[in-house]
């Protein structure tokens, strides 16, 4: 199929015109509340930091991420301590591989799983709540029995059968999570959009006439971001961790690949026999990501926060 | 609210039977059976077990025949995987298990992560905040199967207080463990939604209004701000809870408590079909029962709240 | 006599036939002083799938079962046999007649008399359809009379060619000469079971307070998933030499977990998690254990039609089984006492004797550069690199050992492996499928002879999942079933196979745990771990 990229190019200008036009007034503002936020905006320079590191980081790696150090293996716990001089600034793995070059490789990994799947949740968890609660009624009573539904389903039959049908990638892990992430934040937001639609300002939309997917938009949803980006950033820590569940059926990531869940279960398994920093590092890399996370959440928050404005 | 209750009431039934119909699906077209093994067993007597179990019927009879057998007898079939149990045997054992153990962490949860998120709220940016926020981070950041070894490590191995698992009925010391190491994420997630959830509801016009006029505050938050805090959390909670008193793979794997998490993943590991279909039902009940009496509580805090069109 | 298996379990009788004195603080045979507390705790992966004799198909359930009941013959520490119900045994000439006479003085828990109508109806038992006992095979494989066909349903499980005699006169048929018949009654499948009580609870016989057994324990505790508890039968025939009062299981299904419970004392035997031994050994010297077991560990290549070409030159299997330091994966990953392994078969195996392969005897350079040229032979390089997938199950140790031979075949020949692990069902169904290029495999041996290991690589052969065909191997093997002496035969084989190489064995198979101290009489050299807890004491600190 051919398209004129003419064409294309003039309706992306459009489009980004009416963006700009329609959200300045919420879009801006929270833009200038959020950089005011001095540990929200410390989180997301961190979080930078961490996903610069991702790509700058395996220049400095003297290893790969799956070469075997033979000269470590069999004592990696008296041999394969971090050092610079061995070159593994992170020391080795079980395998005598060079823990940095893993680290990095599997913050990459799990940064995406984390943002993808809080995404999909964001997106798909917020239009479908804030429909069922909006319309209500037979509407909201069949979407959240499906929900009932999908949520007591045995999920790893659907991860297992994903895997068997389609094959592993990582857009099936993508898949994977994405299938289930959305389901609380539905619900949280179906919840919220019950008592929203009954307040007065939707009333009286309603009663001048305005459209219900207007309606939707420009009120019921914006009233939301605040609850649903501090679950959003509740939702991430469970989302990396479930990928090395999935990667556990083989769906996910295989070796050498790893990820953060991967390298901390490792870790956690081996943290008695002298080879602490096996769970230190990678540990060290999910808990600073999460809290930048937690701070931007919070800090989205409050920027959108409607009644701020 | 009757009406409202005996209409979800009767939805619930074909619910339920919808899910046994997407759970057989899902687990008879996963690979392999429930006697599928590194020896493959000799054509005859795989076809004497597979008549045993009725496995050589087609599945729209299994399937029947299961429903019949659970609203007839309320039984739910022998289990593939433990040959001397019933499936009846296997929850009945399980299920007061997780029920202890998740009941009591969700107590702890709810009770320590509202409290932590209303002090947080209210003394928003001092000392006490970032102590309520950074602890709720932390404790949400480790996951539970770092969290479990480490407390073994130290109750168990180092002061030689606490059993390092088992359960024996459910004595004291032997919940301890589990509770701890389930109820500190949940209670994390729960503490930053009431904290942001209450930022929120305090910066509202009726908040506002009602400091206007001089009414103290300590009486401003607990009968004003309180209800509408705890919506979103309670979206939450619903499927938290199931979450929590069905299990945790985690726990019953680290501690050894025999409750049904554990029961759920090596059903499904051991496509022990009549485990996960009768753990499948029970969790699909409680889903619904609890996402029920989520909504009661909906319009209990919300009295505007309304379930008709 | 002609022998067809070149073990012979000789009977010995130990020489312990004494008392616990009343006083019980010595053992009746060493003299070493004896704890008081008489309870033995042990670590269990996973939960048993069954305690019923005829039922149960899992080495954890099997354990629980030789407590439990007791069957005609038992084995002793070193695996011969040795009386169990039955006092003596015998075979007419041809050896397809076996008498077993019984022990008039063995009773159930419940106080009844064990007789030979007890083990009739327990082996008729395991073969009625209705039963659908897993291990029914192990009954046709014992070639009783009628065995087959009553599995199949063609016959009644009532004309299954056992009877009593009397009631102390249990008498087997066979259709062939079976000269190890008798070391197969030492098995779970074969155990008596108490008709009246099985009849009159149904499926729910084998729960604590309904169960009647005959061995030294009777079951007081079971929770699924946590513990299973054993204690001492009172009405055992021979209880007065039972010293442990208290058997325990607990269920830990993570390793490192267990560890830390056998280290806070919770635990009389706990696991070795992997490449965790060498440490164990050297701080606790005394608990910490290793001996050779009957299990191999292997990859299989897919040698039928949907495998890949280039592993049907036999140069490119022959390079890769080469590049592999198996010391590196022995000493350096598992660090427990495995055997590197050139051959299929593992050198425990009775009346196997390892035969000097051709690659068993260089050194790894020797093999490394032989591997090169073969690849180079091949035509493969690094300019036409070999690609492939290798599919192995989910686990922390599968996965050490093809990280590092995929890393091997890499430096050494430049092969790009890719590995790929799945749950155990799906891969156990994608590997019967054929559905792969290179797979994980382990074997072990159902008894003590090479052929339980080598006849998988025959043709007919069930778990040949490869789908190796060699005629010449089919021919051996079916001669070593008749032949006086097949150690030939089976060295033969071995031969072949390391000329084919349709399997890369990687390594053999060690036994490891900790064992408290305190805890003797373990059976270190039954190599089938075929283990009675009436055997075992725990001595005084």
């Amino acid at each position: 199929m051919i398209i004129p990229k003419d064409k294309i190019s003039n309706l992306s200008k459009n489009l980004s015109q009416m963006n700009e036009v329609k959200g300045r007034s919420l879009w801006q503002d929270a833009k200038i509340r959020f950089f005011k936020n001095k540990a929200a905006l410390f989180s997301l320079v961190t979080l930078l930091i961490v996903l610069l590191f991702s790509f700058i980081g395996p220049f400095f790696a003297t290893w790969s991420n799956e070469e075997i150090d033979w000269s470590v293996l069999g004592d990696i716990s008296t041999l394969g301590y971090p050092s610079i001089e061995t070159g593994h600034y992170f020391g080795t793995d079980e395998l005598g591989r060079d823990l940095y070059s893993r680290v990095i490789q599997g913050t990459k990994i799990s940064l995406m799983v984390g943002i993808i799947g809080a995404l999909i949740a964001v997106i798909v968890g917020t239009i479908y709540g804030a429909i069922a609660g909006y319309f209500g009624g037979r509407v909201d009573s069949i979407m959240m029995r499906i929900v009932d539904i999908l949520m007591s389903i045995p999920y790893m039959f659907v991860l297992i059968l994903l895997l068997v049908i389609f094959g592993r990638s990582i857009f099936m892990l993508f898949v994977g999570i994405g299938l289930v992430s959305w389901l609380d934040m539905a619900r949280i937001v179906r919840g919220q959009t019950l008592s929203i639609k009954k307040k007065e300002y939707i009333e009286a939309a309603i009663t001048i006439g305005v459209s219900h997917f207007t309606i939707i938009r420009r009120h019921i949803i914006p009233n939301l971001l605040g609850v649903v980006a501090v679950y959003a950033t509740l939702l991430v820590p469970g989302m990396i961790l479930t990928e090395s569940f999935i990667s556990f059926l083989g769906l996910g990531v295989q070796e050498p690949n790893t990820s953060w869940g991967a390298l901390i279960s490792e870790g956690a398994g081996t943290m008695r026999y002298g080879t602490l920093w096996q769970l230190l590092f990678p540990l060290f890399f999910f808990v600073i990501c999460l809290f930048s996370l937690f701070f931007i959440g919070d800090g989205l928050r409050d920027a959108l926060d409607p009644k701020d404005r | 609210m009757i009406k409202f209750t005996l209409k979800r009431l009767s939805v619930a039934i074909p619910t339920i039977l919808i899910l046994i119909i997407i759970s057989f699906l899902l687990m008879y077209s996963a690979p392999g059976g429930p006697f599928t093994s590194e020896r493959p067993l000799p054509e005859q007597v795989l076809k004497n077990i597979n008549a045993k179990y009725g496995l050589d019927q087609p599945m729209y009879i299994q399937m029947f025949n299961y429903v019949r057998g659970i609203v007839t007898d309320f039984d739910f079939g022998p289990s593939f995987r433990y040959k001397d149990r019933s499936v009846n045997d296997i929850i009945a054992q399980g299920f007061p298990v997780t029920l202890k153990y998740g009941t009591w962490s969700f107590v702890i949860a709810v009770l320590f992560g509202v409290s932590l998120g209303i002090i947080a709220a209210i003394k928003q940016n001092t000392f006490l905040d970032y102590f309520a926020v950074g602890f709720s981070i932390s404790a949400q950041v480790l996951p539970n199967f770092v969290m479990a070894p480490i407390l073994v490590l130290i109750f168990t191995l180092w002061l030689g207080w606490l059993p390092g698992g088992g359960w024996e009925g459910g004595k004291i010391q032997f919940v301890i463990m589990p509770v701890i190491a389930l109820s500190t994420s949940y209670m994390a997630s729960i503490a930053r939604l009431t904290r942001s959830s209450m930022l929120e509801v305090l910066n509202s016009n009726f908040i506002r209004t009602a400091r206007a006029k001089g009414i103290p505050k300590y009486k401003i938050i607990f009968s004003h701000a309180l209800k509408p805090t705890l919506l979103p959390v309670i979206s939450y909670l619903g499927p938290a809870f199931v979450g929590m008193i069905t299990g945790s793979v985690v726990i019953d794997m680290y501690f050894s408590t025999g409750g049904i998490g554990l029961h759920f993943v090596n059903g499904a590991l051991n496509r022990d079909y009549s485990t996960i279909m009768g753990i499948t039902i029970l969790v699909g009940c409680l889903t619904i029962t609890f996402n029920l009496l989520v909504d009661i509580l909906y319009a209990w805090i919300d009295p505007k709240i309304r379930y008709d069109s | 006599m002609k022998k067809i298996f070149s073990i012979i379990f000789s009977v010995s009788i130990l020489a312990f036939v004494t008392n616990v004195y009343a006083d019980g603080h010595k053992h009746p045979v060493t003299g070493e002083l004896l704890a008081d507390d008489q309870t033995f705790t042990y670590w269990a992966l996973d939960e048993h799938s069954s305690i019923d004799p005829q039922i149960v198909e899992d080495v954890s359930g099997s354990d629980i079962i030789r407590d439990l009941f007791e069957g005609l013959l038992n084995q002793d520490a070193d695996g011969n046999l040795v009386p169990g119900v039955a006092e003596t045994w015998s075979a007419n000439d041809s050896k397809d007649v076996y008498t077993f006479n019984l022990r008039k003085n063995a009773k159930w828990s419940n106080g009844d008399s064990v007789t030979a109508h007890d083990f009739v109806y327990a082996w008729q038992r395991a073969v009625d359809p209705s039963t659908a006992s897993p291990y029914s095979w192990f009954m046709e494989i014992m070639s009783i009379k009628n065995g087959a066909e009553a599995i199949s349903g063609d016959v009644l499980p009532s004309d299954l060619g056992v009877k009593a005699i009397d009631d102390y006169t249990f008498q087997v048929e066979l259709t062939a000469s079976l000269p190890y018949f008798a070391a197969m009654t030492t098995h779970a499948t074969t155990f008596p079971t108490h008709k009246g009580v099985i009849e009159k609870h149904g499926s729910d016989w084998t729960k604590p307070g309904n169960m009647v057994s005959n061995g030294a324990y009777v079951l007081t505790e079971h929770v699924i998933n946590e513990r299973l508890v054993r204690e001492r039968n009172p009405m055992y025939w021979n209880n007065d030499d039972t010293i442990l009062e208290k058997v325990v299981a607990l269920v830990i299904p993570d390793e490192n977990q267990g560890l830390t419970r056998y280290m806070a004392g919770e635990l009389d035997k706990g696991p070795v998690p992997t490449g965790q031994f060498k440490k164990l050994k050297a701080e606790y010297p005394d608990q910490a254990v290793s001996f050779p077991r009957l299990c191999n560990y292997y990859y299989t290549f897919n040698l039928s039609d949907s495998g890949i070409e280039a592993f049907q030159d036999v140069r490119v299997r022959k390079a890769m089984a080469y590049a592999i330091d198996r010391n590196v994966i022995t000493e350096d990953i598992l660090q427990a006492g495995q055997i590197p392994a050139y051959t299929f078969t593992p050198g425990a195996t009775a009346g196997f004797d390892v035969p000097s392969v051709a690659f068993s005897k260089m050194s790894q350079d020797e093999r490394d550069a032989r591997a090169v040229e073969l690849m180079e032979e091949a035509g493969y390089g690094k300019d036409n690199p070999l690609s492939f997938t290798m599919i192995y199950n989910t686990s922390e140790g599968h996965k050490k050992i093809a990280t590092v031979m995929a890393q091997m075949w890499k430096q050494k020949l430049g092969i790009n492996a890719t590995m790929e692990n799945t749950e155990w069902k799906t891969f156990l169904d994608i590997r019967g499928k054929q559905d792969f290029e290179i797979a994980r495999g382990a074997w072990c041996g159902d008894y003590n002879e090479a052929s339980t290991f080598l006849d998988l690589l025959t043709t007919p052969s069930g778990y040949n999942d490869g789908k190796f065909t060699n005629a010449a191997v089919d021919k051996l093997m079916t001669d070593a079933k008749t032949a006086g002496d097949s150690t030939i035969n089976y060295t033969t084989v071995e031969r072949i196979l390391a000329a084919e190489m349709p399997v890369i064995p990687i390594y053999h198979y060690a036994g490891v745990f900790m064992l408290n101290k305190q805890l003797k009489g373990w059976p270190f050299d039954n190599v089938e771990q075929n283990w009675y807890s009436r055997n075992l004491y725990k001595i005084a600190k």
